[in-house]
């Protein structure tokens, strides 16, 4: 089999298994132009660290992905349905599959940790009984390691605690694909660390296609199986960690660099 | 001619208010109807604003009820005091410090309330889980806000007339039904219904504008404390407005 023929196999392996495709997407605001024709595959099962500065876009990007932000153009594929193009009820069909772990853990401050986890149960599923809400609740605190906050008012947790039962309550509905943006940002190293680990077991665990917003390098480092560097809203390199850290380039290095 | 920044700045503004309530009645009629939010609303609009409403309605009735009492003797009319407390409160006076009282207490919880959902990324949260931020957020608490200021209005007026017969009585003697046949002797339909019906509009101004000022809360903490702030400012003026409004139109319709 020649080269050619290869390429064109692996092409169409990727587009078998593409969860999310993202063609040429641009998105301004105002007179700042954020992401300039970026270009993204993520393939099932795969977990993929888009890396770039602070107010690079990344976080606009995976907003994008849900529906939160629409793009000035492009194209964004999710699981084949062409988000920009959705309805109401048709995006809400695709957000199933998609968890979504915020910065800033956005865990509904008026409620207690098992109404937060409830909160997306109730709104998909409207007959579902109690005895199986609880059970499911549980399950997702258990793979958190945090069962004994059931009744705790978020306040009343931890930084880490909250980014776990975040965690939580984006797995309750066993999403196919999650995102997280910046999912170890003001934590402590060790910290950080546990949510990282958690984060990798929970992929092996349910087969979840990642997405992560990350500028921390051991966060980086022991989740990604391909690393994307935005740089002035492109996709400026794609590769494993080894292959980009040894990388000789001037705007690479400074990512890698102790 | 060109406009000043502060003038543009306040058409601009207005634009969106007036969007924003399109948008809440394009909502309002989509399903799904969240009644257990709404409900839920209520209780927390209506019955938490109960103890503060009567106190300050109290309060209301009976300092009203000693400052008019010495004018009148003067005169020789104490005995009209009640019927002028009673047209005072209930066409005026508890109408519009109620729905102060409620613009200062609910307009800055709800524009606080959700500014801070905005900057710490719940309502982005709330879309993702499948749930409709506007319907649950704003439409219900607009709709309680609607429905909850009638009945405490209602409410204020009734302590306000007990406190205005319990000023009468300290230094006097009137008794409890002599009052109360005296203040509704003197009420006509055309003094309750047109209050009542205000009621209604000054809810739905404290709702939408505590509700606007929340969803378009931005700047972190900062941006939370100066919504709830301009809730309270913004809708305690519309509340004014929308009263000269309905003055004028029940004095055109021969009412007042």
């Amino acid at each position: 089999m020649d080269t050619g023929m290869k390429q064109a196999g692996v092409r169409k392996q990727v587009a078998e298994t593409a969860v999310i495709r993202i063609r040429d997407l641009n998105i301004s605001f105002g007179g700042n132009h954020v992401l300039r024709d970026f270009n993204l595959v993520l393939t099932k099962g795969e977990s993929v660290v888009v890396l770039g500065k602070s107010g690079s876009g990344k976080s606009v990007l995976i907003k994008c992905i849900v529906g939160l932000l629409l793009p000035d153009s492009g194209s964004i594929e999710v699981f084949g349905s062409e988000i920009t193009e959705l309805n109401d009820e048709e995006l809400d069909h695709i957000r199933v599959k998609i968890g979504f772990l915020f910065q800033s853990n956005a865990l509904y401050d008026s409620m207690t940790v098992r109404e937060n986890l409830e909160f997306p149960l109730r709104r998909r599923w409207i007959n579902v009984e109690q005895d199986e809400i609880n059970q499911m609740v549980m399950e997702a605190l258990t793979n958190v390691g945090l069962e004994n906050t059931v009744d705790m008012m978020p306040a009343e947790l931890s930084g880490g605690m909250r980014k776990r039962i975040a965690l939580a309550r984006t797995l309750i509905l066993k999403p196919e694909i999650i995102l997280y943006d910046e999912p170890t940002s003001g934590l402590d190293p060790v910290t950080g660390r546990e949510i990282s680990d958690l984060i990798v077991e929970i992929q092996k665990k349910y087969n979840t296609s990642s997405l992560i917003i990350s500028h921390e390098m051991n966060t980086v480092r022991r989740t990604a199986n391909r690393i994307v560097i935005l740089i002035d809203g492109k996709c400026y390199a794609d590769g494993t960690f080894e292959e980009l850290s040894a990388s000789t380039d001037k705007e690479i290095q400074p990512f890698f660099s102790k | 001619m060109e406009l000043s920044k502060s003038v543009r700045q306040f058409l601009l503004e207005t634009g969106d208010i007036a969007r924003f309530m399109g948008r809440f009645f394009h909502q309002l009629i989509k399903p799904r109807n969240e009644y257990a939010e709404f409900f839920r609303q209520c209780y927390v609009i209506g019955y938490n604003s109960l103890a503060l409403v009567g106190l300050t309605g109290f309060i209301m009735g009976l300092v009203l009820t000693l400052q008019l009492r010495p004018s009148l003797l003067r005169y020789g009319v104490e005995s009209q005091l009640p019927a002028m407390v009673g047209i005072a409160i209930v066409r005026e006076i508890g109408p519009v410090i109620t729905a102060l009282i409620f613009a200062g207490k609910i307009g800055s919880s709800i524009g606080a309330e959700i500014g801070s959902m905005k900057v710490t990324e719940q309502i982005d949260a709330m879309e993702v889980s499948g749930t409709n931020p506007f319907k649950y957020l704003v439409v219900t608490r607009v709709l309680a806000a609607t429905f909850m200021l009638p009945v405490l209005v209602l409410l204020s007026d009734a302590i306000s007339l007990y406190g205005s017969w319990l000023g009468i009585n300290i230094k006097g003697v009137t008794s409890f039904d002599l009052f109360f046949s005296q203040v509704f002797n003197n009420l006509a339909f055309g003094d309750v219904l047109p209050a009542f019906i205000k009621t209604f509009f000054f809810g739905f101004a404290v709702g939408i504008i505590g509700c606007y000022k929340g969803y378009y809360s931005n700047k972190g903490t900062e941006g939370v404390g100066r919504s709830a702030n301009s809730a309270v400012v913004v809708s305690s003026v519309l509340v004014f407005i929308i009263d000269l409004v309905v003055v004028q139109i029940t004095d055109l319709m021969g009412l007042n």
